[in-house]
């Protein structure tokens, strides 16, 4: 039997703000437990939130990027439930006016759009770890209070691909927007997985298995391989599918949790201690008007304004450090096509070598382009300006001063370059004669080599080669 | 020996007399302890003299006693409650820090019915609240022991919260003024919340004047908490003497018309409803107009309704956090987290408390919250667009505070059947509405003293507190307090 497979996803993602949603505790990574908490994050009686702004603004900006209708005001709902890792015993949620509604992401799945539809966006604050031991368990109140952005797909994907992807490029948008890290290993971006089975030809959704929690995409794509093959042969035999809540283990199986019997009432109702903020055209304008660009306007901006190919356009656009820099680079008047050359090469190369964060590197993207304006003027070959930089990484020092130093600049001036070569000729009667007598022309390359090394490799190459046949040719006539 | 002094009494002493703030003190905290078995109104009596001015102000110097559900950092707050009976706060309530700031001198944490829900004074775990005026009698609550403190002349101003009444009821049967100004006047960060769309910090004393000095210092917005006001910057004890020539008042037929009730056989309501009216009279010859307006009796009956909808719907949330998890007593031999969480609120609460909770989490459900929590909603607007339409031509509404004295506390609750149910009820309008509130002592009827209720404008505290001032020059009864005890 064949079946069709529809695809929910509910991604958590941490935005990066300098306190916490509805506390002035830090928002930051830590390793030291309960470290960061303030009153308000540990539920004590006669606590009241105050809305960090910056996370509205951040949840509204990433709801405009995905295509979302904003809300009229931002107000927020609690959500009651009782759990060790819930201090206050209600978490802060949107759920009568989220920040957004009704948007779409669009998604390249194996060179094909896919629109993925998003139901909604809405920002609420995350709850404090458990951390559980054999007869008891430790709470860490660091992330309680971190604000938090869920987002809520329709049920339109097909394929662990469709879905995957759509996480990656839900990251790159988060990325993009510098709204948060979204690193998966940190816990920042993490998704739960709506999955169900429907024959195919029949238009009656079958069970919805529910996963939760699941941090890394390839776990995603394992989740959802497994679950469809689960699915797939339950169903063939005939079996009915139980609708519950399943984990996935380390061995890429998922296993039962528990059932579910009916949903949680949440007794929603609106949060009394924050007045509702009317958002202003203004004030949703302006907003607007700050989106950056994202991957895909990058990278069809690399391709049609400044004619890059295809794939050196992906290779740029690729994330948002490697664009930035690139983008950098050509803010201050390089040359586009030597930009693209150093940045996609020399640059790259030595990120990946290194392992550092491009933003990390030595060079700068003010230095890179001092080395590419050097290299554009013809004051220095393209082979010698990656050395060069590969030389100032080696030394920490900027190519430029570099250059100054050791006098670096390319040899270009012609008298100089004829002095040089025919000092080498005179030097070197024999390899003279083979190209004179004998018509080697391997010779040729014998004295661009001997050139270059006389030279320190400062001769301008080409101008260099054009004297050397010049002057063996020369040679030859007075023979 | 400082007994029934008031604010401008001490102030006099302490800044003319030579009697210094500790000495005060000192008489006061033994004059606490004197009454203490015999009255309960304290959880926690302070023993060591503390006074940190940041500035001079009114209340330099002066002693006070703070609600047992505003958070004190080191000193034991319980909201009189069982599951928070050893909770030692970590942090300072914005109440507490202004009059710390201001130089008052903390006395004593006084008793509530437990967690602020009540209004009898019999629900704390330490123990029933008596009435100064007559101890086989309730003072009211939940701020009993802030109303029964002040009513002794223990201390000239105690700080309470009222949510439905809890302030101005109290203050109402003890004979004591009771102010809770506009929602968001005052910051209610650290306040246990109660019910935090209807809950309001304010003050009891023994006049207009007090608790126009004392919310002088505590009003203010606060960035901890985002529905307080932004500052008015307003001197209310300035404008007292204001002139109130045509000041417009109303008063609701359907609450307080005599004919409502003459075939009750209550005697003391018709002396109260006698008195009230004769107190308008006296209102009318000051200069007040005073008029009789009629409001649909479907509307003031399901004032109580909603309220209970409202208020035990968010009560329920509130008090989520206490779970024995976090803080207060961690139940032993358990196996899970869900029966320590249970074990611990079933010993923590009373029954009343579990019933309210109860109530609340049914009323939110999601099959019942339409019917039940919505509408409730919707009637507390149909009620504050009714009153706010008044307000386009009154200045205020002034109504008894309630239809009797104080009930003892062998009397069945006969104050819950219908016929009372608009009369005991209407003072959570100003709850509803966010609207300053006062209620002072206007009559004594059976040696015990009954409150009249004056309701005005959001904002306009300063107009209030105004014509207030001028209801108790007319009453006479400024500075009362129980003499009991006294040589």
């Amino acid at each position: 039997m064949k079946y069709k497979v529809v695809i929910g996803l509910e991604v958590h993602c941490e935005l990066e703000t300098k306190s916490k949603n509805f506390s002035p505790a830090l928002n930051t990574f830590s390793n030291i437990p309960n470290e960061n908490v303030a009153t308000v994050d540990l539920g004590l009686p006669g606590i009241l939130p105050v809305v960090n702004e910056e996370a509205v603004r951040r949840a509204l900006l990433t709801a405009m990027a995905l295509n979302c209708t904003n809300p009229d005001e931002v107000m927020f709902d609690r959500k009651n439930y009782f759990y060790p890792d819930l201090p206050k015993g209600y978490q802060i949620t949107q759920v009568t006016k989220p920040m957004g509604r009704n948007g779409y992401l669009d998604v390249l799945v194996n060179g094909k759009l896919k629109r993925v539809y998003i139901h909604q966006l809405h920002l609420e604050e995350d709850t404090a770890s458990l951390e559980h031991r054999n007869t008891y368990s430790l709470i860490d109140y660091n992330r309680s209070g971190i604000p938090l952005m869920e987002i809520v797909t329709e049920p339109c994907m097909e394929s662990a691909d469709e879905a995957v992807r759509f996480l990656e490029e839900l990251r790159d948008v988060f990325i993009f927007l510098g709204v948060s890290e979204a690193r998966s290993n940190k816990g920042q971006m993490r998704c739960d997985v709506n999955i169900s089975l429907m024959e195919e030809g029949s238009d009656k959704l079958g069970t919805k298995v529910e996963m939760k929690n699941i941090n890394a995409f390839n776990s995603v794509r394992e989740a959802i391989e497994y679950e469809i093959k689960r699915q797939s042969e339950l169903l063939d035999k005939g079996e009915k599918i139980v609708q519950e809540t399943r984990r996935i283990a380390e061995d890429g199986k998922t296993y039962a949790m528990r059932e579910k019997v009916d949903a949680v009432d949440y007794k929603y109702f609106v949060e009394p201690n924050i007045p509702p903020v009317p958002l202003s055209d203004e004030y949703l304008k302006s907003l607007k008007d700050s989106l950056p660009e994202l991957k895909l306007e990058r990278y069809n901006k690399y391709i049609e304004k400044y004619g890059l190919s295809e794939y050196d356009a992906s290779v740029l656009s690729a994330n948002k450090e490697t664009s930035d820099y690139f983008e950098e680079v050509l803010s201050y008047g390089s040359d586009v096509e030597l930009s693209v050359n150093f940045v996609t090469t020399s640059i790259l190369s030595t990120v990946k070598k290194l392992e550092v964060d491009i933003k990390d590197l030595f060079i700068t993207p003010k230095m890179l382009s001092g080395v590419i304006d050097l290299v554009h003027k013809g004051d220095m070959s393209l082979d010698h300006g990656k050395k060069l930089l590969y030389k100032a990484i080696e030394e920490e020092t900027d190519p430029v001063e570099i250059v100054k130093r050791e006098n670096l600049h390319q040899i270009n001036d012609e008298g100089e370059l004829l002095t040089l070569i025919s000092g080498l000729m005179d030097e070197n009667p024999e390899q003279v004669r083979q190209y004179v007598e004998d018509d080697n022309k391997a010779i040729i390359n014998f004295f661009i080599g001997q050139t270059m090394k006389k030279s320190n490799r400062q001769a301008n190459p080409n101008k260099s080669l054009e004297i050397i046949k010049q002057e063996l040719e020369k040679r030859k006539n007075n023979a | 020996m400082y007994r029934g002094k008031n604010i401008t009494e001490l102030r006099d002493l302490i800044d003319n007399q030579g009697v210094s703030p500790e000495e005060i003190f000192k008489s006061v905290v033994e004059d606490c302890n004197k009454y203490q078995d015999e009255y309960n109104s304290f959880v926690t009596i302070i023993d060591k003299f503390k006074m940190k001015a940041r500035k001079d102000t009114l209340i330099t110097g002066i002693p006070y006693a703070l609600k047992d559900n505003f958070s004190t950092a080191n000193i034991l707050t319980t909201s009189s409650s069982n599951i928070l009976k050893d909770y030692i706060p970590v942090y300072d309530a914005t109440v507490y820090k202004k009059l710390k700031n201001a130089g008052g001198v903390l006395v004593g944490k006084t008793v509530l019915d437990e967690l602020a829900m009540g209004g009898t004074g019999t629900t704390g775990h330490t123990g029933v609240v008596k009435n100064p005026w007559d101890k086989t009698r309730m003072i009211g609550g939940s701020s009993a022991g802030s109303a029964s403190s002040v009513a002794l002349g223990l201390v000239p101003f105690a700080i309470g919260s009222d949510t439905g009444d809890s302030i101005r009821k109290p203050a109402s049967l003890g004979g004591v003024v009771g102010f809770k100004p506009t929602y968001g006047r005052i910051s209610r960060y650290g306040l246990f919340a109660f019910a935090s769309s209807l809950d309001h910090v304010g003050c009891l004393t023994r006049n207009v004047k007090d608790a126009a000095i004392v919310t002088d210092i505590i009003k203010g917005q606060d960035e901890a908490d985002m529905t307080s006001l932004k500052d008015d910057l307003k001197n209310y004890v300035d404008t007292l003497e204001n002139d109130i020539k045509g000041r417009k008042l109303f008063y609701i037929k359907e609450v307080c018309d005599k004919e409502l009730y003459k075939d009750s056989n209550d005697e003391v309501l018709m002396k109260v409803l006698d008195d009230f009216y004769k107190t308008l009279d006296k209102l009318r010859e000051e200069g007040f107009i005073i008029e009789e307006v009629s409001i649909d009796k479907n509307l003031l009956e399901a004032i109580y309704p909603s309220y209970m909808s409202i208020s035990c719907a968010e009560a329920t949330s509130n008090n989520a956090n206490l779970t024995g998890i976090q803080f207060g007593p961690r139940p032993e031999g358990v196996d899970s987290y869900q029966e320590l969480m249970m074990k611990a609120r079933t010993e923590g609460f009373s029954e009343l408390i579990k019933r309210r909770f109860i109530l609340g989490s049914f009323i939110l459900q999601k099959e019942n919250q339409e019917k039940l929590f919505l509408n409730a909603c919707r009637v507390r607007r149909l009620i504050v667009d009714k009153i706010n339409d008044l307000f386009k031509t009154y200045d205020g509404m002034i109504l008894p505070a309630s239809g009797g004295i104080a009930p003892k506390f062998s009397d069945d609750s006969e104050k819950l059947s219908d016929r009372y149910l608009i009369l005991e009820n209407h003072l959570a309008i100003g709850n509803f509405g966010g609207f300053p509130s006062i209620t002072l002592p206007f009559t004594m009827v059976n040696d015990m003293p009954v409150g009249i209720n004056l309701t005005g404008r959001v904002c306009e505290d300063d107009v209030v507190l105004n014509m207030a001032n001028y209801i108790e020059k007319v009453t006479g009864l400024k500075d009362i307090y129980s003499k009991v005890g006294e040589e």
